[in-house]
């Protein structure tokens, strides 16, 4: 059975192919489609998706963004797309940076979580990417 | 009339405005290519947003849905986002989008209602300034950017965004050019506060209007909260884009028109030119005759 994958950012579409399988970095934990795989809509965190087709595997680095998951298909749009030899690590650097200087300043108790939650997935994802 | 000496001057000064016209024309049609190809690029984004938005709304709207999508409730007080150019020189582009948001405004005024004007690029700031100078509350430059990014896009968004959450304004309508082909642009209005499932589904209605039953993670709310302000800054961003494609193609007709004005204006005056010169040899030939005759 056919299942299509498609990457999007803003800019441009990234990659449109058949795939066996995706795993993709959704908010609460991650999470793979294969074919039949009942509807699901997904906020992502920054993370890797992995594609495996045909014994193949990719991997693409996202930052945020939604996975729309049908039987026959999943679209992920993301916030921000690239493979990882393509990535701007500076971006990176910059968002944990960013969480870190707005966890410092938070008081209220649910955006300190959530802060948490963000730094979190952009930290494992630097430690990812390190080595490439 | 003028004397050979002006007129040598002349169609020196018009070669030389033909030859800039050509060269913007030359550029404007390099730019066009990228700025098209930038503009097809963020297609499938939108388009696939459009889509799951539409698969949002088809799932009928849940009770807590963000207020960006429902509205305040109220119309009162709009807000128009006009996007036009930083730079001249490109036929009626400006000022077409510019006369579109201005003939909306005074309709919304004349019914009572309250505008107010956030300008993307200088040109529209210059002429909707004459009338609604006081109503205008941001204006956005974007002359340093060379590469439109959605970044841009994002923090005009945001922008928006925040001033909906502030209670400034209850609806929201974009102003921009939408690109079909280099002789035609179309000003557009399109409305992206509160979102009209209309236009969020575009063309995608019958193949999204599927009634498949979504999970949700976490909660659709969630993902709506997330979404929705996601989708406006999309909208904006697709909107820069077709600006930026129309705008490229604005100037290379009208910098084709100037060319070719220029050129028939080279023509006139060199047949006068000519003329003159003829006229003033056989001047001094039937002297120089009637000289000799005279003899």
């Amino acid at each position: 059975m056919a299942f299509t994958f498609e990457l999007v950012s803003p800019e441009r579409l990234l990659v449109s192919r058949e795939v066996d399988s995706v795993v993709v970095p959704a908010a609460e934990g991650e999470l793979t489609a294969m074919p039949d795989h009942a509807p699901t809509m997904s906020a992502l965190r920054a993370g890797m998706v992995t594609v495996e087709a045909g014994g193949d595997k990719e991997e693409y680095v996202v930052l945020g963004g939604f996975a729309d998951i049908q039987p026959e298909s999943c679209t992920i749009l993301a916030e921000l797309a690239s493979a990882p030899g393509e990535f701007d690590r500076d971006i990176l650097a910059s968002r944990i940076e960013e969480a870190r200087t707005r966890l410092k300043e938070t008081s209220d108790d649910d955006e300190r979580s959530e802060l948490e939650e963000i730094l979190g997935s952009l930290t494992t994802l630097n430690e990812q990417i390190l080595p490439a | 009339m003028a004397n050979l000496k002006e007129l040598r001057v002349r169609i020196a000064s018009v070669k030389s405005t033909a030859k800039i016209t050509k060269a913007m024309q030359m550029v404007a049609a390099a730019k066009l290519r990228r700025a098209q190809e930038a503009a097809e690029a963020a297609r499938p984004y939108s388009k696939r947003m459009s889509k799951v938005l539409a698969n949002l709304a088809g799932g009928g709207e849940p009770a807590d849905a963000p207020k960006l999508m429902t509205g305040t409730g109220k119309d009162d007080v709009h807000l128009l986002v006009v996007c036009t150019a930083e730079r001249g020189l490109c036929g009626g582009f400006n000022s077409s989008i510019a006369r579109l948001a201005r003939d909306h405004a005074r309709r919304l005024l004349a019914n009572g209602k309250t505008v107010k004007f956030i300008c993307v690029g200088k040109k529209g700031f210059d002429i909707l300034r004459r009338e609604f100078g006081d109503k205008i509350i941001d204006r956005v430059d974007l002359r340093s950017v060379k590469r439109l990014g959605f970044a841009d896009a994002d923090a005009i968004g945001k922008k928006v965004i925040g001033l909906f959450e502030d209670g400034q304004f209850d609806v929201c309508t974009l102003f921009y050019s939408e690109f079909e082909n280099v002789v035609t642009q179309t000003p557009q209005a399109q409305q992206i506060i509160p979102a009209k499932p209309e236009a969020m589904s575009e063309g995608d209605a019958d193949e999204a209007g599927s009634d498949v039953l979504y999970d949700y993670e976490p909660s659709e709310a969630d993902i709506l909260r997330t979404l929705i302000p996601r989708n406006i800054s999309v909208q904006i961003f697709r909107a820069l884009l077709e600006n930026a494609a129309s705008e490229q193609g604005a100037r290379m007709s009208a910098m084709d028109n100037a060319t070719r004005n220029a050129n028939d204006m080279i023509d006139r005056l060199t047949l006068d030119y000519n003329r003159q010169r003829q006229a003033k040899i056989t001047t001094e030939l039937i002297e120089i005759i009637a000289g000799a005759e005279a003899l």
